[in-house]
């Protein structure tokens, strides 16, 4: 690649300008809140961390992360999402800590290759990790504050979508026992949502009329509490009723929360085999091509930190709501421009001073010709624009007519 | 559910050879395209009264649209999709515009130290001749594929057939088949959960069709 210009940065890293950054906080701070007001602690946790523990138990495809070298030779990667970060704090720093253990996270993690649209090498992600309860309830908590989240955020048009990950496992199981190999080629071609992989590869295992059948009909079990008793009567493998009936549980325990019309029943919604071990959940907002919110449940990511507990939690794609909000989701700070010569400047600043005290934006200039001719017909009314910046209102401190104006 | 009633269902239509059956197939499911719709050279295309709209796009683009989600769903080929690698969903096998994707040389052609091979699609071409145990150096061309091994450029090339006739006016051969092509209905991630229903009622009235015609 020839030289970088002045101006360019590497591709999928981006600048947040003041609009965007006030936006920005203001998602973090209301989502933040919500999760604290269901118990959930904020950590922080270190940019980087070693290759051979986060690293290789993260859910990030080896070829996504980046890897850095430190001045001892040894591997460290930049943090590609929070989950495994917290799974070590848990083990650690946190071991003799009572189980469950509930804590949110507000951070930028990083992504080499992102292979969905929008490629952000570097994303902020707001979520929560609930750790130590493997209860249905558990899980429909973190379903509900996902929700609450969305809400607090400001997206008002979204859907989730639940799943489970061990109905397939089961379903697959009873109808192609031993036969490893081709429970993989189609749960892969489920995991590339190609539904016309499926149905070929169904229609080359020759099965049985009602098995083949039945198999094709998942693709179509997608709805709300009757998708359980649908998704119920296919199946008598253990595993698989198992995973539907906690599947009802949550659904049930949404119920009452009374966020299910926002959630959706969808068995073919399937995550990553080798991390989700539950029940996993998209989130969708309207007008958005991505998904804004993902999550489920990973029972087996603690062990490999030397604690082994079960876990459930999501993670809030926050820049990805931000292009979802308007202009107008959050309006400009009001401020107060102050306006001084040189025989009013102390009054003009400790003037100020005072309203930052109050906790008001208050900016100082000297006059010039620019803000004499703004004031030659009396103080402005309403919001006015000075420089570049719009201001709610003008104080003026000249000490040559004597006394200093608070005219606000 | 969230989602309104009036949501419009956004479609990518492939321009050129693949949308005359597309559209042929949409007039049978009972989803109305305009009549005069073929020769039109707008870019958009809204039938307000079906609550959806047509986008026209260069075939190889379609997969593109849907991923960002601009297209809510799409009709491409297998082909395109084989290259582009995008991340939608596959929802049906529209059965249209049958072809394949094949490895094509001169009748004597024998295998050379160095092989090159030609193609509109470097990705697919690749991940074949890997599968194959070949190392073979991929050269990406944009149209008249057959002139490679006429002119000597490369010993073979990579290309959908459809009938054989370009190739056997160039005195070409087919030597094996990658895989076979049809149309493809596609849809976008979120689109197909938030608009479920109407994509659900499309993908089945198209099913329905196409079960009629076999």
């Amino acid at each position: 690649m020839s030289k970088p210009k002045v101006f360019e940065k590497p591709i999928g890293l981006k600048d947040y300008l003041p609009d965007a950054v006030r936006k920005l906080r203001h998602i973090e701070r209301n989502v933040l809140d919500c999760m604290q007001g269901w118990g959930y602690e904020q950590i922080i946790t270190p940019t980087m961390e070693y290759y051979d523990t986060v690293g290789v138990a993260s859910s990030t495809s080896d070829h996504k992360l980046y890897k850095l070298l430190n001045n001892r030779g040894t591997t460290l990667v930049l943090r590609s999402d929070i989950t495994g970060p917290i799974a070590r704090v848990v083990s650690s720093l946190l071991k003799e800590a009572e189980f469950p253990v509930r804590l949110s996270y507000h951070a930028n993690v990083f992504r080499s290759i992102e292979e969905e649209a929008g490629r952000e090498a570097e994303f902020f992600q707001t979520g929560v990790e609930l750790v130590g309860d493997s209860s249905a309830e558990a899980d429909a908590e973190v379903v509900a504050l996902a929700i609450a989240s969305l809400k607090a955020a400001g997206v008002e048009r979204f859907r989730i979508a639940i799943g489970h990950v061990g109905f397939l496992n089961g379903l697959l199981d009873e109808a192609l026992p031993g036969r490893i190999e081709e429970q993989e080629l189609l749960k892969s071609c489920l995991l590339g949502r190609d539904y016309v992989g499926y149905r070929e590869q169904l229609g080359r295992l020759q099965l049985e009329e009602p098995v083949q059948h039945e198999l094709e009909g998942i693709l179509r079990l997608r709805g709300g509490g009757e998708i359980c008793d649908q998704a119920m009567a296919l199946s008598t493998d253990q595993t698989a009723r198992e995973s539907i009936r906690h599947l009802c549980e949550i659904w049930e325990v949404l119920k009452a929360y009374g966020v299910n019309e926002h959630v959706l029943i969808d068995l073919t919604m399937i995550g990553d085999f080798s991390y989700y071990t539950g029940m996993t959940f998209e989130g969708y907002a309207a007008d958005l091509g991505f998904p804004v919110v993902s999550g489920g449940r990973y029972d087996n990511l603690l062990a490999q930190f030397g604690r082994p507990a079960p876990a459930t939690g999501f993670a809030l794609k926050t820049t990805r709501i931000l292009e979802l909000l308007g202009a107008d989701a959050d309006d400009a700070v009001a401020r107060t421009l102050i306006a001084y010569d040189e025989a009013g400047r102390a009054e003009a600043l400790a003037a100020a001073g005072a309203l930052r005290a109050r906790g008001e934006a208050a900016v100082t200039a000297r006059l010039d010709d620019a803000l004499r001719k703004l004031v030659q017909n009396g103080l402005p009314k309403g919001p006015f624009a000075y420089k570049g910046m719009t201001f709610a209102s003008l104080s003026l401190y000249e000490g040559a007519t004597g006394k200093g104006d608070g005219g606000r | 559910m969230n989602g309104q009633p009036a949501d419009i269902l956004k479609v990518a239509m492939p321009k050129g050879r693949i949308y005359k059956q597309a559209s042929k197939l949409f007039r049978d499911a009972g989803l109305p395209i305009p009549s005069d719709f073929d020769d039109t050279r707008k870019l958009i295309i809204e039938v307000p009264e079906a609550r959806m709209e047509f986008i026209m796009a260069k075939p190889v683009d379609v997969p593109t649209y849907v991923e960002y989600g601009v297209a809510d769903i799409g009709i491409v080929g297998k082909d395109v999709l084989m290259e582009e690698d995008k991340d939608v969903y596959e929802l049906l096998d529209l059965g249209i515009a049958k072809c394949r994707m094949s490895v094509i040389g001169l009748p004597d052609w024998k295998p050379t130290i160095h092989p090159r091979v030609a193609t509109k699609y470097p990705n697919v071409a690749s991940a074949y001749f890997r599968e194959q145990g070949q190392q073979v150096e991929v050269i990406k061309l944009n149209g008249s594929i057959e002139l490679a091994p006429l002119i000597g450029l490369a010993d073979r090339i990579v290309d959908m057939v459809e009938t054989g006739q370009t190739l056997r006016e160039n005195g070409l051969v087919e030597q094996e088949q990658i895989f076979g092509i049809t149309s493809r209905l596609i849809a976008n991630r979120v689109s197909y959960r938030m608009k479920n229903d109407s994509i659900q009622s499309l993908c089945d009235r198209l099913q329905a069709t196409l079960a009629a015609r076999l």
